[in-house]
């Protein structure tokens, strides 16, 4: 065994002249997100805050937000789990159109997702002609807000499931079907509880991104009105003094919902 | 509960593999082995008779049923892989039990049964445990008693032995034998190692990019080899059937027919001796030496292979009843020249006790 030599790794953040300065570097960037979060809540203040949480508008439209998100996280479910487990599973003509296809909504400006959407859930779109005989509108309306969401975020729960089953050895499926299991069985039994952590990211991931959705959102539906929405004409209206406390708000409630579905999502530690 | 399976010119291309014509008949409660180099098709094989591919030509039957279009589950086969396949996220015991559960089993008659079969597999302590915490014999022995507890007609083993190290590997290859000495039930065994297959096949087919290129007892095979690959596969060995006895001083000896050869080994009873070729030293007469097996014979066959010559030479047996015992020797052709060996020529063998490898 060849002497190792401590400064060789960064077990701590000042071992050695280089992790001072990845330390400096990594530094500077978690600042630049930790202060403006911290700032817009200081700024507010506990006084903002309880105004702001007994202010109707507000709740309204975190309920719908949160609501609306989580319907588009629904959907996604139910469709986004089987492609995945097409994705990782099959071989079939054409495949990489679709994982790129997947993907697209990443890249896309969210504002022209929203006029893509508009073009086929319009009022006089076939689509939308289509949902509007049952009732349904999606033009300044909440299924409106819900698809804009789940354009844009459905990429995240997708790739995270594909994930998933591909880190499930297909081998395990093989043995469960020789043992009686049918292809339904060993997809419930087997695949989907071994990708179910991955599922779950994603699904958090997803439903997170899909509560920020802005851009999307407001040319399909201004109204009924999502925080993102509401912020954003609070701001062009009456100024950065009324927009801040939606603001920080919206930080605070994300902040601890994400940390608790971090807590839900992450592995439990394996004893050695 | 055991099976006799049929394939008939059976043909699939998969990805890389390609199987073509195969035809084999496996009688009811045979222990088959299917030998092959990596990459000969035997995975693939093994999964279409298991009905996890579905094949373009030829049909597979269990008991004369065509089972070709028959899905996995209701085939009532095992599998075991090599890597033995356990569902991470249940325990032992839920392992075990997967198959029954999804017959309708209930809990209690299925943990009833779980029990039986890990005494028998010896996993009872393990029962509890989760499979990613449990050595490589202990996975292998869950997987064969999760195969195992729902009955099944035929028993598919994929490279069974192949991820355990030499002595476990032994330990599990003694456990397949008796459990099939016990269950009868039909089994084929996918290996690319020769001694497993003389170890435990009743019958052993010979499986070469695809094809079945022989088919036969073990002692077909490597005594009459059909081509040059399965010579070369099979290779130039001794190999023994004996009983392993142990004598007054405590020195263990191979028994083979009316021939005794010293060996080193923890084993007893039945079992197998090979000695490579090159181990076995030729002489002109007797000579004095610490190897424990010396033997006179007569060259019977020679074999000049350009730089080597391999030399059969027969060893008489002490009483008419019993069979000579031939034995193979290598030597370099500038020794055979040297030595004017020639058929019939009455000459000494000699190799060490612990050149025998028994198994």
């Amino acid at each position: 065994m060849p002497e190792i030599r401590e400064e060789f790794f960064v077990n701590t953040l000042f071992a050695n002249r280089m992790s001072v300065i990845f330390t400096f570097l990594g530094g500077i960037l978690v600042l630049f997100i930790a202060a403006p979060l911290l700032k817009s809540i200081l700024a507010t203040g506990g006084d903002g805050l309880w105004r702001a949480l007994q202010d109707g508008d507000i709740l309204k439209s975190m309920g719908l937000t949160f609501y609306a998100s989580l319907i588009a996280t629904g959907i996604a479910f139910a469709l986004g789990v089987p492609l995945a487990y097409l994705l990782s599973r099959t071989d079939f003509p054409g495949k990489n159109i679709i994982e790129g296809l997947i993907n697209i909504p990443i890249v896309v400006p969210h504002s022209a997702a929203g006029i893509a959407l508009l073009m086929v859930f319009g009022r006089q779109a076939l689509v939308g002609r289509f949902f509007g005989m049952f009732g349904i509108h999606f033009v300044s309306a909440t299924p409106g807000i819900i698809i804009a969401m789940l354009f844009v975020s459905l990429s995240f729960l997708v790739n995270s499931a594909r994930d998933g089953f591909d880190s499930v050895d297909t081998h395990l499926e093989k043995v469960a079907r020789t043992l009686g299991a049918s292809p339904w069985q060993a997809f419930w039994r087997i695949s989907f509880p071994l990708a179910w952590r991955s599922i779950l990211t994603g699904l958090i991931l997803m439903w997170a991104r899909g509560l920020s959705e802005f851009g999307a959102v407001i040319i399909l539906a201004y109204h009924p009105m999502v925080t993102p929405v509401l912020i954003y004409e609070r701001f062009e209206s009456f100024g950065l003094a009324y927009a801040r406390p939606v603001a920080a708000i919206v930080i605070l409630a994300s902040l601890l919902i994400f940390v608790v579905l971090r807590m839900i999502a992450s592995p439990p530690r394996e004893e050695a | 509960m055991s099976s006799a399976v049929a394939i008939e010119n059976l043909g699939i291309t998969l990805r890389s593999f390609h199987l073509s014509q195969i035809t084999l008949a496996i009688p009811a409660g045979d222990y088959f082995i299917i030998l092959g180099p990596t990459g000969s098709g035997k995975t693939v094989l093994l999964e279409t008779i298991a009905g996890l591919h579905r094949p373009q030509q030829g049909r597979v039957l269990i008991d004369g049923e065509d089972m070709t279009r028959v899905p996995p589950e209701k085939r009532g086969v095992g599998f075991v892989y090599q890597h033995y396949a356990l569902f991470p996220h249940l325990t032992v015991a839920e392992n075990i039990a997967f198959g029954l559960r999804l017959q309708g089993v209930g809990r209690k008659e299925a943990m009833k049964r779980v029990h039986e079969i890990s005494e028998m597999l010896h996993v009872a302590p393990l029962l509890s445990r989760r499979p990613g915490k449990l050595s490589g014999g202990e996975q292998q022995r869950t997987a064969l008693a999760r195969a195992l507890i729902v009955t099944p007609r035929l028993l598919l083993l994929d490279e069974p032995l192949s991820a355990l190290d030499p002595a476990t590997r032994e330990n599990i290859q003694r456990e397949m034998a008796r459990i099939h000495r016990e269950l009868g039930t039909t089994t084929i065994h996918v290996t690319h190692d020769f001694e497993e297959a003389i170890a435990l096949g009743k019958h052993v087919a010979i499986m070469h990019k695809g094809r079945i290129v022989q088919a036969g007892t073990p002692e077909d095979i490597f005594r009459r080899p059909n081509s040059e690959f399965v010579a070369q596969f099979v290779g130039v060995r001794n190999v023994f059937p004996g009983e392993i006895r142990t004598d007054a001083r405590g020195g263990k000896h191979l028994a083979i027919d009316s021939v005794q050869i010293a060996v080193v080994t923890e084993l007893s009873g039945l079992a197998h001796g090979s000695i490579r070729p090159e181990d076995v030293i030729l002489a002109d007469h007797p000579i004095k030496s610490s190897m424990r097996n010396a033997f006179r014979g007569k060259i019977t066959a020679i074999a000049n292979k350009g730089p080597v010559a391999y030399i059969t030479v027969r060893i008489a047996a002490a009483t008419q009843q019993q069979g000579p015992l031939d034995v193979i020797s290598m030597i370099t052709s500038r020794s055979l020249t040297e030595m004017a060996l020639h058929e019939g020529k009455d000459v000494c063998i000699a190799f060490k006790a612990s050149a025998v490898h028994v198994f």
